[in-house]
């Protein structure tokens, strides 16, 4: 026999399954605290879908429990439920589930998560995982018992029955484990459910913790997101690889017909005009394009300016919904939201939203936190290696008034970033769904929402030390100038002084003040007005006075009114500048009364009153 | 007019300029001396370091200045009214507590009276005692051949600081003006850091022997330590020397009593002897004499660095001298010597750096 033939024998397929037994960190089981908190996520994961596809507003029940040196995890939906045949592979069998082909955006994608859970738990325990489903008030509930045949990656059912369960409809899975339960502030069951919470604010969810104490996470609104559709690929950044498959394998019949049915985003104008520029028969059949003819056709795709795909496969949180979800978890004085525009990247679409709170009960020193999220499930672990930090990294937060010491880094600050980026597939650096890969495109579009809310939060804070600046300013006005004033009327026996004039200096104010003298039997009026404020200040300035004046300077418009008449100036005063208005009238029964400033604020005006 | 009105005359001043700036529609400030290292200028004529040109201005435009310039006011009627008018006095740490009951013109913590204090000093150029307020007794003690006569509240007392006084000496009062030297056999006064330093030299006769008048001025000496040092040297002609720790807070201690210090710059023609000598511990010293040392802590350095721009230290002996330690990156106590036994300082130490300063 030959060294290959020899060879050969020993050759054969492995399956997904033992792949998956021999690498069991690849899917987020590597520690026995991570294992936990893996087998709740999916299974909530699960729940989620399940209830989002049905329409349900989701009721998820968590239970933990210690069994001498196993963990057993419970988790109940108030889903759809599950059709008794499909039960075991939906379960017990890898790669196996509804989403893999279609283009729309949901947590699970390939069909590996709670079946990886089933794995893990009958390598470490042995058990089998137990499911109960229930479809409808009017049908009993399926109870099995599950293993996966490692070897053929197939399910083996050991035991199956119909039970009486008092759920109108829902699926439980009860898992058996090794385990190790922590109760941190991040990295931990509660930890990854408040986050599940935070971008699922229509969930609620419960939490029975190992020594019987309950979380409840309730839910904050009863509007159910928004249903993503599925849909065709989008041209653009599509590979040739995944052209030329497509075109083998389309059961249209012409070129332009093919275009408009595969693509998204692509009209009966669009692909004649792709046929156009790539110099192809619309009619001809998709299939006999050659190698050569596929990749013009692609080298047209990438020239022409197709629209965004269409925002139905995606859904996102919403910024009404960010924000209910932030109020929810956490006591903040400031919250923040943008959500962009949907872009492609490698055909596939995505969108990016962003969330920052500020203030409140948020620690002051340390370092922001930062929930990320894909597809609205929160991703926990290998934070460094994701496209998200590695985008708040790169914005210069001192620019927005937020600490970053040494001028990189995550920023520092009374602050929460959310970060979710939804899409068709979400590109992540391995299968445990842990970081986000950095895409350019994807990158570039977290640094533009990011940027957003910095702005925003900038706008908020200036605000903030206006305010706080004006708070002062009426602490020494209200407070301690007259507090001053009168210690130095008691120290020195005098009436206190008239704190007036410098209030208009301090708060900014244009003051106004009239002084009277006598001269050869007239009365001497001057008025002296000035601009203590930053900026310039134009408004007219009125004195009602019971008789005609004489060498009124500057001159002034005068209006008879009933008993005397109205003098005004119309004056413009640059900031810090002053001037001085003159009259003369005789003395006799002059009655003066307060002057009026017409044209400004109330409570910028000191010593006259605002019409 | 009497010390009383005079005192009394220039608070009302004050607040006298302080109305007149409300009436006139002028936001209500101080201009004071800024009190920083930068802000202390060499004055020719007294021999001592002084404040400069440079003023910080106290003003109610902000919220820190207001409350100050709050605190000046009650501070100014607490002075006037019942101090001044009522012939009576409070220690500064009195005055700290009295302000619990001025509601948001409380001060928060006896340095912040204590400065405020020191501002009025500078702003009517008189002295705190002027206003009747003291400081705590400190125990600072003299221990020599002097013969002096105290006005106290209940009499006159004629004391000998050798044959009249325990082996604690004679302990310095606040007022040290009320103070007559009456006689004395000494060829100088040693002003001197520590306890222990002190009480080996009394023990080891050095006073006597030496015809030397003993200071314990405890660490950073206290206004009425300075005061009196001064006095012996303005009055009697006695020259003045310094021993302290070799550390650079003790440089600072040498530099209060001869230079003058930051804090109170406004009275150093009062209390600084610009003739006082520093003996040592010298970085020199710990290399010369061999002697036990720690090393130096980052605040030590930190404080060594800061030496090299103070302008009371930019000579070339200081220059040497700091540069020299902190390439040693160490520090000597005064009772380093006892290393080398009890009568090593008073018998070899101290009369070797004597000859060398010409005091013997």
């Amino acid at each position: 026999m030959e060294i290959a033939e020899e060879l050969a024998k020993n050759q054969k397929a492995i399956s997904v399954a033992e792949f998956f037994e021999k690498n069991r960190q690849i899917l987020g089981f590597d520690s026995a605290p991570r294992a936990l908190i893996t087998c709740v996520k999916e299974a909530v994961d699960n729940s989620l879908d399940a209830c989002e596809d049905g329409c349900i507003l989701p009721d998820i029940f968590v239970q933990i429990k210690r069994i001498g040196d196993y963990y057993s995890v419970a988790v109940e939906d108030n889903g759809p439920g599950i059709v008794a045949d499909e039960v075991p592979k939906v379960f017990a069998k890898l790669l196996y589930g509804s989403r893999f082909h279609v283009l729309r955006q949901s947590r699970g994608q390939q069909g590996i998560g709670i079946s990886a859970a089933v794995l893990y738990s009958q390598l470490t325990s042995g058990k089998p995982a137990r499911i109960t489903s229930k479809i409808g008030p009017d049908h009993r509930a399926t109870y099995c018992e599950v293993v996966i045949n490692t070897a053929k990656n197939e399910p083996e059912v050991l035991r199956t029955e119909e039970v009486d369960w008092e759920r109108p409809r829902g699926t439980r899975i009860e898992l058996e484990m090794e385990g190790a339960y922590v109760r941190s502030r991040r990295q931990s069951v509660y930890g990854s459910l408040k986050n599940v919470a935070i971008v699922n604010p229509h969930a609620r969810i419960t939490l029975v913790e190992p020594d019987g104490n309950v979380e409840i996470f309730e839910r904050a609104t009863d509007t159910l997101p928004k249903k993503s559709y599925a849909i065709q690929p989008h041209p653009e950044g599509i590979e040739l690889g995944e052209l030329i498959k497509l075109l083998r394998y389309t059961e249209r019949k012409k070129l332009a017909g093919f275009l408009k049915e595969t693509f998204s985003s692509i009209g009966s104008i669009t692909s004649h005009e792709l046929c156009k520029m790539s110099d192809l028969d619309p009619d001809r059949p998709p299939t006999s394009l050659d190698h050569e003819e596929a990749k013009r056709l692609l080298a047209a795709f990438r020239k022409i300016k197709v629209k965004s795909p269409p925002v139905d496969c995606l859904s996102p949180i919403g910024e009404s919904l960010i924000k209910a979800g932030l109020e929810k978890e956490y006591r903040l004085d400031f919250i923040v939201t943008t959500v962009r525009p949907v872009s492609v990247y490698s055909g596939n679409p995505f969108l990016v939203e962003v969330g920052l709170g500020y203030g409140g009960e948020l620690d002051r020193e340390g370092r922001v936190d930062v929930l990320r999220f894909a597809n609205r499930v929160p991703l926990v672990y290998q934070q460094g290696a994701c496209a998200v930090t590695h985008a708040i990294e790169s914005i210069p937060w001192k620019n927005y008034d937020l600490a970053q010491p040494g001028g990189e880094g995550i920023p520092t600050g009374p602050a929460v970033l959310l970060v979710h980026v939804a899409s068709t597939r979400i590109p992540f650096t391995s299968e445990s769904k842990d970081a986000i890969a950095d895409v350019p495109e994807i990158l570039a579009e977290v640094e533009l929402g990011l940027k957003e809310i910095a702005r925003k939060l900038r706008r908020y804070m200036t605000r903030q030390s206006a305010l706080s600046e004006r708070r002062e300013k009426e602490e020494i006005i209200r407070k301690i100038l007259p507090r001053i004033a009168r210690k130095l009327s008691d120290i020195l026996h005098q009436d206190e002084p008239d704190i007036a004039p410098v209030v208009a200096k301090i708060m900014g104010n244009v003051s106004v003040k009239r002084t009277i003298e006598k001269e050869n039997g007239l009365m001497v009026v001057r008025i002296a007005v000035e601009n203590h404020g930053e900026t310039a200040r134009t408004f007219k300035l009125h004195d009602v006075i019971p008789q005609e004046a004489s060498d009124v300077s500057p001159a002034a418009k005068a209006i008879p009114i009933g008993n005397g008449y109205d003098y005004h100036w119309k004056l413009s005063l640059a900031p810090g500048k002053a001037t001085s208005l003159t009259y003369k009238v005789r003395s006799e029964g002059q009655i003066f009364s307060d002057l009026v400033v017409e044209g400004l604020e109330a409570e910028v005006v000191t010593g006259a009153r605002v019409i | 007019m009497t010390k009383i009105e005079v005192a009394q005359d220039k608070l009302l001043d004050l607040a006298r300029s302080l109305y007149e700036q409300f009436q006139n529609g002028i936001v209500p400030h101080l201009s004071l001396p800024s009190r920083t290292k930068g802000n202390i200028e060499y004055s020719i004529k007294d021999d001592v370091w002084v404040y400069g040109d440079q003023e910080t201005l106290r003003s109610v435009k902000t919220i820190r200045g207001a409350k100050s310039l709050l605190k000046t006011v009650y501070l100014a009627e607490l002075l006037i009214k019942e101090h001044l008018q009522n012939n009576r006095g409070s220690t500064l740490r009195e005055i700290y507590y009295i302000s619990e009951g001025w509601d948001i013109a409380k001060f928060h913590e006896q340095a912040e009276s204590d400065r405020l204090i020191e501002d009025l000093e500078i702003v009517t150029g008189l002295h705190r005692e002027n206003f009747h307020i003291r400081p705590e007794e400190d125990g600072a003690a003299v221990f020599g051949p002097l013969r002096l006569r105290e006005q106290t509240r209940r009499g006159e007392r004629e004391i000998h600081c050798q044959e009249d006084v325990g082996e604690a000496g004679y302990q310095i009062p606040f007022n040290v003006d009320n103070i007559q030297f009456l006689k004395h056999d000494a060829k100088m006064v040693m002003a001197i850091e520590s306890g222990g330093m002190y009480a080996r030299l009394i023990e080891n006769g050095f006073d006597e022997e030496y015809k030397c008048i003993l200071v314990h001025i405890k660490g950073q000496p206290a206004r009425s330590t300075r005061r009196i040092i001064k006095r012996l040297n303005a009055e009697l002609n006695i020259p003045v020397v310094v021993f302290t720790d070799g550390d650079p807070w003790s440089y600072r201690i040498f530099a209060s009593l001869a230079y003058g210090a930051i804090k109170s710059a406004h009275l150093s023609e009062h209390l600084v002897t610009p003739s006082a000598k520093f003996i040592g511990v010298q970085p020199s010293d710990i290399v010369e004499y061999n002697l036990s040392t720690d090393k130096l802590t980052d605040q030590d350095m930190h404080a060594l660095r800061s030496e090299l721009t103070d302008p009371r230290f930019n000579t070339d002996y200081w220059k040497k001298q700091i540069q020299l330690q902190i390439d040693l990156k160490k520090k000597a106590e005064q009772q380093a010597f006892a290393g080398k036994g009890l009568d090593y300082v008073t018998k070899t130490y101290l009369p070797e750096r004597l000859s060398e300063l010409g005091i013997i």
